[in-house]
């Protein structure tokens, strides 16, 4: 279910003197299965550029199409949108609100009409699959569970919705180290085993270089660069004007190439960036 | 949408309205509207209204801006005037079934639907013109005299500046937890009133829970600076009367004498 975003520009209240362009020229195709990373600094029109995606915002101009069908021109019906487009807000453990997590996770197919034992189907697989034992926690109230836990609850939420693509804003913002590992161990394998577009937003280059096909860099409200991980890392002075930085192994492998020339790397990731200095040390010894 | 909402919005600026003490501003409003319960003509409202659209002139804050804010209560408005349209007995205009217009009913729908306009127009102004930090502190200079007789002047201030400045980022956050279970599939424009009404539930339960959490976090940040209270406590700004307090002071006596001359007209 590819996307094609086309000349997409958003205006904040028009005409007045708060006017402000969060997005002024933007395009850029997703394929199937394709994980795209966004990045950007705060207030660069990332997050308004997501919610466009599932028809939360509507664009000033520009069209966007998902699957070959525009989802602006205001003929299509906004649940067929949602059922295909999971959108997963900052801190989604916020939005929960119901009794317990079975009927929490539930809210999403229940809006969109499933009947109950197709939900509960839904529901079961979903939480599984955020990496939560169904029947010890579907009783529970979402609001005694630990940080971590109800945000994998949130995601399960959107993701009981079945949709084919899943949109992921900052999901490990505010973590701790272990959680977040565990959080992005976890949307590697939903996009596995569900075989969906996944899109998501991290101020973590190295969660960035290490899950993404794709990227793009937002800079105030427009695309400053695309292409795979390793093109876009390849412009790190671009990257530091725009306030952004580097995936840590990237750096220490460009930092290891100032000082011995004969040092290559095209590494991103910690694991390729030891591979290549044990390589070096290897050829080099003696 | 509820963005849209400028009620109690600050518009920056340096103008002459700008400048003036936040308690001239306080009592110049409380004196408009009192005083737009005093007139009894259309004359009056004619001189509240010259003067309100001078001081708009003055302060430089775009007519566009202040007229945003009245949509929000137009339904207010417009249940006002049907409501005194036709239940105001008197001469016979126009009769259908068991609706009536009388020319008083008429005269006196347009009356309270301009003087309500007046009355939002004007209280805006002081919001749009006064940070409201200092609206609290003048309130709470205005309040001091009281607290001899127990008021808690200084709480009093204090809530109304938590409370002022907690609007926009409750806003934000009831966009945010609403737009979420929209992504979600939620649906808030359909069904009846009841269904209406549970739909909100999704809505309310979440932001109940971030205004708790918003709360204890103001409260501890609070306590970790030693804030215990307003007894002994002194201010970074002190506010001021100055020369412009004096010419407003004249002018809004002029404007009292104007008002009051037109109940003679």
């Amino acid at each position: 279910m590819p996307i094609s975003v086309k000349n997409l520009r958003y205006v904040y209240s028009p005409g007045m003197p708060d006017e402000t362009v969060a997005i002024s020229d933007v395009s850029f195709d997703v394929a199937d299965g394709e994980i795209l990373g966004v990045i950007g600094h705060t207030g660069s029109g990332k997050s308004t550029l997501l919610q466009h995606l599932n028809g939360l915002i509507k664009p000033t101009s520009g069209e966007i199409y998902i699957d070959g069908q525009c989802i602006t021109d205001g003929k299509v019906k906004m649940t067929d949108i949602r059922r295909k487009v999971g959108l997963v807000f900052q801190y989604p453990e916020y939005q929960l609100f119901e009794e317990t997590v079975r009927l929490d996770v539930a809210f999403g197919p229940k809006n969109l009409g499933m009947d109950e034992e197709e939900r509960e189907k839904r529901v079961r697989h979903a939480v599984e699959l955020v990496g939560l034992d169904y029947d010890e926690i579907k009783d529970m109230s979402p609001f005694e569970l630990s940080g971590g836990m109800k945000r994998r609850v949130a995601i399960a939420g959107v993701i009981a919705m079945d949709p084919k693509i899943l949109i992921l804003d900052e999901p490990t913002a505010g973590l701790d180290p272990s959680a977040h590992r565990d959080i992005l161990a976890m949307v590697r394998r939903i996009h596995d085993e569900m075989g969906i577009i996944l899109i998501f937003v991290s101020h973590n280059m190295a969660d960035i270089a290490s899950l993404s096909d794709k990227v793009i860099v937002m800079n105030e409200g427009n695309i400053a660069l695309s292409g795979t991980p390793a093109e876009v890392f390849s412009q790190g002075e671009k990257l530091a004007e725009m306030g952004l930085g580097l995936p840590p192994a990237k750096e220490i492998a460009d930092l290891i190439k100032s000082k011995a020339p004969k040092f290559e790397s095209s590494a991103l990731t910690a694991d390729e960036t030891a591979a290549d200095i044990r390589r070096y040390l290897e050829e080099n010894r003696g | 949408m509820i963005r849209d909402i400028t009620l109690g919005q600050y518009y920056p600026g340096g103008s002459a309205v700008h400048r003036l003490d936040a308690r001239t501003k306080i009592i110049a409003t409380l004196l408009y509207i009192i005083e737009l319960f005093v007139v009894n003509n259309f004359y009056g409202f004619l001189i509240a209204a010259a003067a309100l659209f001078a001081v708009i002139a003055v302060s430089k804050v775009p007519l566009k801006f202040i007229f945003r804010g009245l949509t929000a209560v137009f339904l207010i408005i417009a249940f006002t005037f049907l409501l005194n349209l036709f239940m105001v007995d008197g001469r016979v205009l126009w009769h259908w079934k068991f609706l009536t217009i009388t020319y008083e009913g008429l005269m006196r729908a347009f009356f309270m639907a301009v003087r309500l306009v007046l009355l939002i127009i004007g209280s805006s102004i002081l919001t749009l013109t006064t940070k409201p930090i200092e609206l609290t502190d003048g309130l709470e200079k205005l309040l001091k005299p009281f607290s001899k007789i127990g008021l808690p002047s200084h709480e009093i201030a204090l809530m109304m500046t938590i409370a002022l400045r907690f609007i926009p980022t409750l806003m934000e956050e009831t966009d945010k937890i609403i737009k979420a279970q929209q992504a979600r599939g939620a649906d808030f424009e359909s069904g009846n009133i009841i269904q209406r009404g549970k739909n909100l539930i999704p809505i309310l339960v979440p932001l109940f829970v971030s205004s708790f959490r918003i709360a204890q976090d103001l409260a501890l940040a609070m306590e970790a600076r030693c804030y215990r209270g307003g007894s002994g406590r002194t201010r970074m700004n002190e506010i001021h009367f100055r020369r412009g307090d004096a010419v407003a002071a004249v002018l809004m006596v002029l404007f009292l004498a104007g008002i009051i001359a037109s109940r003679f007209i």
